[in-house]
């Protein structure tokens, strides 16, 4: 390398959701500083949340993000219903958990489809997808549309659920309403399956991260909608420690900010799930990720593909057994008062944990909200493996280097809207 | 992948500050997303594909609202680059909840959230794509409603005004069949004030609309307000419930802050 310096903007990131921008500085033939620079402008929910009524944050915070807010929902609920020590329903509880499967569906059939197969395939898209195997993208298309149809059912619409509220819903379905989508769900736990044989045809490169793990676990299925904190360093706790073990941080090339977990960097997501609690896995979801090739645990993060599509057999398996067994709650929500006091809510968004922390004042008001999704925790991770395959192909031009360093970020499903703009690459070599 | 015709139309998306939700809604049309890119070439949509076709454009669909300087210029860029320029959803056609900073001191704001608020480019206010640039048409929600969304592209494409009623969710919520939630059960709706398209959701579930499809023209809102209050809510808990989702095209109050 000579000493000049060279700076290029090579193109925009795609296939995510949400934009940002890459910084790569290379000096003395190494990789000097590798930065995801996360653009989105910021919108400030923490700081509008301040003063609201504390039943309002499951709708303001969905707003946060259009491909997961049942997370947001959700997350948002167990924080308020903690802060108020309320007691849910168990079929209350199910509901909610089947409301959560639909988003997992919709949300890793997105990625997995749209996405994140292309760059196994040698596409630029799932258009182009639909030329070569047409099969496969209605494959996807019709998996996606039974995630949506429990939303829904359930919730009013796909995105931004109107039937979510603090301690419940609005309105429980009858077990009628319920009954179409056992049959859609028939159907697509095949289309499931397939998907999982189909991405376990991929080609992987050969990598295992050594980055720490968390996730949540719950003592009886694999941990959605709640849960206790668990990670690969042996921690365990509930939500209201979460705190105590992750402290956020603002860099300066984003407007994300960035998480670590006892001072160190980590993962949550599917590989932090699966890693955590294959063994949960049950039924045709079990036999599928040992059909693809998975061991007890996952850590190349290239088939989170394959983890993606065991855990949408899972949840489409999970929907059809609370369908089944599903009694219409009544009342469809436990009864709420205020009370001066600090919850904390966490829950498997389909990307990672989300915790939610808010303190109310004894009028019902929030006077103080944080919010913690997944992307900012993976965000130290994600430069860590930017920064090892940079150094690894720094041979590549800059074109095939930017290519690579997309595939790695595509493979964490950042949710850059959470925090986000333009994904472009700006290499440094000097 | 072979180039698509000359003829064929092009379809852009572009993506402000925002949730992604609304563009979100184009590739939930399962059933008609492949219709759809096989009638228009897919020019500029990051969220579905790496390739980027340059303008112009013939319609081009606006999510987000603006927020920072770079994109006040970006959107004047994209304008001269489209024949039809659409806004979809709340944020690009009324600022968005994000608009609340307009009513609060945008530096407390930054650091509520920033440690080191320097580091953040952003600007006081978050406005709708209409205050930058002329826009063709405003689709309303947040989220927007897949079949509207439709609607405006087939509209668009066949060269006539997208049939979106102008009307209120009452109407909707009439032609369901439902029972007023209101007047049945004294629960607060905002629906005779609220824009249709969402086809009367929230009553569907026993729940007062809660205005995310915006105002109508002309909404009455001082007889709303009496409602609300007959229906039990305080002043403060109506101030907040307009100061949502379209906190700015509602026009009411100081967005629902704290006296």
């Amino acid at each position: 390398m000579t000493s000049a310096r060279r700076e290029l903007i090579v193109r925009a990131l795609a296939r995510v959701e949400g934009e940002g921008r890459l910084d790569v500085t290379i000096r003395d033939g190494r990789a000097d500083r590798v930065a995801l620079a996360i653009y989105e402008p910021p919108r400030f929910f923490e700081s509008f949340l301040r003063g609201r009524h504390y039943l309002e944050p499951p709708d303001i915070t969905s707003r946060i993000c259009g491909i997961c807010p049942v997370a947001y929902q959700v997350s948002a609920c167990n924080a308020l219903e903690q802060a108020c020590a309320l007691k849910i329903d168990d079929a209350v509880l199910d509901l909610r958990r089947l409301l959560y499967c639909g988003e997992w569906i919709a949300s890793h059939v997105l990625h997995i489809y749209f996405l994140h197969a292309p760059d196994f395939l040698g596409l630029p898209d799932s258009i182009a997808l639909a030329r070569t195997d047409r099969a496969a993208i209605e494959r996807g298309l019709a998996l996606k549309k039974a995630g949506n149809a429990i939303l829904d059912t359930i919730g009013g619409r796909p995105i931004h659920p109107v039937n979510v509220r603090v301690g419940g819903f609005h309105r429980a379905p009858t077990r009628t309403e319920l009954a179409p989508l056992a049959e859609q769900l028939g159907a697509a736990l095949e289309y499931a399956v397939a998907t999982v044989d189909w991405v376990s045809s991929f080609t992987y490169p050969d990598i295992e991260l050594d980055h720490d793990l968390l996730a949540l676990r719950h003592e009886s299925r694999y941990a959605i909608e709640d849960g206790e904190i668990v990670s690969s360093t042996g921690l365990r706790c509930p939500a209201e420690e979460f705190p105590r073990h992750v402290v956020e941080h603002q860099v300066p090339h984003s407007t994300a900010l960035h998480a670590e977990l006892d001072g160190r960097r980590y993962l949550t997501g599917p590989l932090a799930r699966y890693s955590l609690n294959s063994s949960q896995l049950t039924g045709q979801a079990a036999s599928s990720a040992t059909a693809a090739g998975l061991d007890v645990q996952c850590r190349n993060p290239y088939r989170s593909i394959v983890v993606r599509a065991v855990e949408v057999v899972y949840a489409v398996e999970e929907a059809l057994r609370i369908i089944d067994r599903y009694q219409r709650p009544a009342p469809s929500f436990a009864a709420v008062a205020p009370k001066y006091a600090v919850g904390h809510g966490i829950s498997e968004a389909p990307r990672g944990l989300l915790y939610h922390r808010y303190e109310l004042d004894t009028d019902g008001l929030l006077t103080a909200a944080i919010i913690i999704p997944p992307t900012s925790q993976n965000q130290a991770a994600i430069e860590h493996d930017l920064r090892t395959a940079v150094n690894a192909h720094l041979t590549l031009a800059d074109d095939d280097l930017t290519a690579v360093c997309e595939r790695i970020i595509r493979n964490y499903d950042p949710c850059i809207s959470c925090a986000t703009h333009f994904l472009t690459l700006t290499i440094d070599r000097r | 992948m072979s180039a698509p015709p000359k003829t064929t139309p092009t379809l852009a998306v572009w993506k402000f500050a925002s949730c992604d939700g609304c563009q979100l809604t184009l590739l939930d049309c399962e059933d008609e997303l492949l219709a759809l890119s096989e009638a228009v070439a897919i020019a500029h949509f990051l969220e579905l594909s790496d390739t980027v076709t340059g303008g112009p454009y013939d319609v081009s669909l606006v999510e987000g609202s603006v927020t920072t300087a770079a994109d006040r210029d970006r959107i004047r860029a994209i304008r001269e680059q489209s024949r039809f320029l659409v806004t979809i959803g709340a944020c690009a056609t009324a600022g968005g909840i994000q608009a609340l900073r307009n009513f609060a001191d945008i530096d407390e704001f930054l650091a509520v959230v920033y440690a080191s608020p320097d580091y953040i480019d952003t600007l006081a206010t978050s406005t709708p794509i209409s205050a930058h640039v002329p826009v063709d048409f405003e689709l309303r929600g947040c989220p927007i409603d897949r079949r509207q969304l439709l609607e405006v592209i087939t509209a668009y494409l066949a060269g006539r005004r997208p049939n979106i009623p102008n009307t209120s969710v009452c109407t909707e919520c009439k032609r369901r069949g439902l029972t007023c939630v209101m007047v049945a059960d004294g629960t607060p709706c905002l629906g005779p004030v609220t824009h249709s398209g969402c086809g009367a959701l929230c009553p569907a579930v026993s729940r007062g609309c809660y205005g995310c499809f915006g105002p109508t023209t002309d909404p009455n809102l001082a007889s709303m307000t009496g409602w609300l209050r007959t229906c039990g809510m305080t002043d403060s808990a109506i101030a907040r419930v307009f100061a949502t989702f379209n906190v700015a095209a509602y026009g009411t109050g100081n967005g629902g802050r704290p006296e």
